[in-house]
């Protein structure tokens, strides 16, 4: 009897090592690529023989949840998904990034590359690449002789015209913080920044003008209750048909033409680039999502496998064929992609890669709090339709914030 | 042996024990812990650990505009909810007081709301109440009445919010109030009749003043989980539009897993602590001057 259970006993500690040495914990994000990584797992698992426990979170809560983690230094996740615009940053201060090596990156673009490099280290693999893109309804630009508009002046007569009974002519994230990534690329066509060598200058008038112009839009033209409104909030407008433009990350379109979620056939959605402002025709153009290895992590070499794996080419290539647009060059050349991805997708991207703006937010590590900052005078412009007199002295408040939060953190001026 | 005696010699310290350090770990613990956070200026984003600052973060979030605005709206909010609860839950009880057809069945219903879970309550009630394509404007314009934009409108999320609470929570002070209206003795009823009271007497003079210490009771408990809502609010706006829904739990939050500001979001926490103690304690005098 008690030869069985000692025999019990040592079968049970070997195979509960073994299955620990073989066993990594991911922390995925609730995006197109993570539903992707999330089907092919079970692939990877068979080639290696290594169990992976996945774990899916909405982004913010995946930041929140890797923070607390690895600030209690309790953390026992190998790999994550991570934002390098949003926590890049501080990730890297706080030295929970493990650094990547021997890895081969000729296949990245460079802005991507800078991005994700702390000094002479990289310490994330690019993941995707998003850009925005104006959407629109080609069935109701035809029905109405519209024509794609190419400037902002063309938008804003295009949205007045669409703006119809049931019909929001326009839309665009409202809700704050969430609004500042797609605000961007407004703030740059009228030729103002949210950061500039360290300092805010969304102060400037560029910069409170483009805020001024996006506020109109969205009060004008919008859905009711915008400021309220992240782009899961408009896209089930949009497929609902109640939406006849919208601006937003291009990562979107494979949902918005999905027949099981929508009611508009996918050659009624037609995607071009954000129109060009007074100034300048800067779409953002960032890597939203890439992947990394975790400092605390016991397990690296196992994390580095599956890391090579899950940022592979091949990987990006199926994430390509279904609209998921890969960071890495090669899956944009790639002839069977060519042929199945959207048209609309090659060329908006072809045109940000040329004339986009690397950065969709100010890019600092305090930047969750930026954004709200920034965010008060998104709701600010749409609650007056961009006319608010309050707005300039606002900008010039929450930019002398922004400062203090870049001297907090010893970025200021760098 | 030894041990033994020893024991037994000082039983009357280890009964409490378990609960003494229950108390310790998992309550006066981390309030403690809290407020000596207070006194930090840890930050996760400077990669600023542990330091003691003294009160700089205290006076960085009292200078805070959001600050003061979250703590009126926290009383806003719950004294909207409570008052509601309270007025409709004792009614609810005095109706389902009486016997009548169906009553067990009514009684589980309201029931329904207490079990059901925040985070689904509050997708769910964001579904009516969207401005653009949600149920409750659909019915508004079928009774010919103008839409609201409900929690999309800064205007009207505070009193949208409540009326989530409302409907979840008055069944908690119906079920409070039904056992106080059954432990409430017949006697004066009796002679109330025999005097000649007529219903609205026996209300008004009997009924109600009785139940008076029972109705406060429920209010505490409600004002103190009210005061502290935070599932609804964060599932429902995260504290938006913009800042117009933000309570101090909320704004706690975002100072800590948003900001990662630890020790101004336990200074957000201490005052929490201090407004909701103040309240209890308040209204605990209140009921010891009904009871008299």
């Amino acid at each position: 009897m008690r030869k069985l259970l000692s025999l019990l006993l040592i079968t049970a500690v070997t195979f509960g090592a073994a299955a620990q040495v073989k066993e990594i914990r991911v922390l995925l994000a609730n995006h197109p690529y993570g539903e992707l990584l999330k089907t092919a797992i079970p692939e990877f698992e068979q080639a290696t023989g290594i169990k992976v426990n996945v774990e899916s979170l909405q982004e913010s809560q995946l930041t929140t949840k890797l923070t607390t983690e690895f600030a209690t230094n309790l953390s026992s996740v190998d790999v994550f998904m991570t934002r390098p615009l949003q926590e890049g940053k501080m990730f890297y201060k706080n030295g929970w990034y493990e650094p990547v090596t021997g890895y081969d990156f000729a296949d990245f673009p460079k802005n991507a590359m800078d991005v994700v490099t702390f000094g002479n280290k990289t310490y994330i693999v690019p993941l995707v690449t998003e850009w925005q893109v104006l959407y629109y309804r080609t069935d109701l630009f035809k029905a109405m002789g519209i024509k794609v508009p190419s400037t902002f002046a063309e938008l804003e007569a295009a949205a007045k015209k669409l703006n119809a009974d049931g019909v929001s002519g326009f839309a665009s994230r409202g809700k704050g913080a969430a609004a500042v990534t797609q605000l961007s690329s407004y703030v740059y066509g009228y030729g103002g920044r949210y950061l500039d060598q360290g300092k805010a200058v969304f102060q400037s008038k560029a910069a409170v003008d483009g805020i001024r112009f996006y506020g109109k839009m969205l009060s004008n033209y919008g859905p009711q209750g915008i400021t309220a409104m992240s782009w899961e909030n408009i896209m089930p407008l949009f497929q609902a048909g109640k939406v006849a433009m919208w601006t937003d990350a291009s990562v979107f379109y494979g949902q918005i033409v999905d027949p099981s979620k929508s009611q508009i056939p996918a050659e009624n959605v037609g995607i071009a680039n954000v129109p060009a402002g007074p100034k300048a025709q800067n779409p953002f153009i960032v890597v939203s999502w890439g992947m990394g290895v975790a400092k605390q992590s016991k397990k690296k070499d196992l994390a580095k496998e599956f890391l090579a794996w899950a940022t592979s080419a091949d990987l990006a290539k199926r994430g390509m064929m279904v609209n998921i647009t890969a960071a890495r060059n090669s899956a944009w050349t790639d002839k069977d992609v060519l042929a199945t991805v959207n048209k609309g997708l090659v060329q908006t991207r072809a045109f940000a890669a040329k004339n986009g703006f690397p950065l969709d937010r100010p890019y600092m590590s305090a930047v969750g709090e930026a954004r709200d900052r920034i965010g008060e005078l998104v709701i600010e412009s749409i609650a007056t339709a961009g006319a608010s007199k309050n707005l300039d002295a606002m900008a010039k408040d929450k930019a002398k914030k922004v400062d203090e939060l870049l001297e907090d953190t010893g970025e200021y001026g760098k | 042996m030894v041990g033994q005696n020893f024991l037994e010699r000082n039983l009357r310290f280890l009964f409490p024990l378990p609960a003494v350090l229950f108390v310790g770990l998992m309550m006066v613990f981390p309030v403690a812990y809290t407020i000596v956070l207070g006194f930090t200026g840890w930050n996760l984003t400077s990669a600023d650990t542990f330091r003691f600052v003294g009160f700089r973060s205290f006076t960085r979030v009292f200078e805070e505009p959001r600050f003061l605005d979250a703590v009126l709206r926290t009383f806003e909010f719950s004294a909207l909810a409570v008052a509601v609860e309270t007025t409709a839950g004792v009614a609810l009880a005095l109706i389902l007081h009486r016997n009548f057809f169906g009553k067990g069945l009514v009684k589980l219903l309201l029931l329904l709301p207490l079990v059901a879970t925040p985070v689904a309550i509050g997708i769910v009630w964001n579904l009516f109440y969207d401005p653009n394509i949600g149920l409750l404007n659909y019915l508004l314009s079928a009774l010919g009445l103008p839409p609201s934009q409900w929690v999309y409108s800064p205007d009207t999320v505070l009193p949208a919010l409540a009326l989530v609470d409302i409907w979840q929570w008055t069944p908690m002070i119906t079920l409070i109030s039904l056992a106080g209206l059954a432990g409430l003795s017949s006697e004066p009823y009796e002679s109330a009749r025999v005097d000649g009271a007529n219903s609205a007497q026996i209300l008004f003079r009997i009924t109600l003043p009785m139940l008076v210490p029972t109705i406060l009771t429920a209010v505490v408990l409600r004002s103190v989980d009210a005061l502290k809502t935070f599932d609804i609010i964060y599932a429902m706006t995260g504290g938006g539009p913009g800042y117009a829904s933000e309570t101090l739990n909320i704004m706690a939050f975002k100072f800590s897993f948003e900001y990662f500001r630890m020790g101004q979001a336990s200074v957000v926490l201490v005052a929490l602590f201090v407004v909701v103690l103040g309240f209890s304690l308040a209204i605990m005098k209140l009921r010891d001057w009904a009871e008299k």
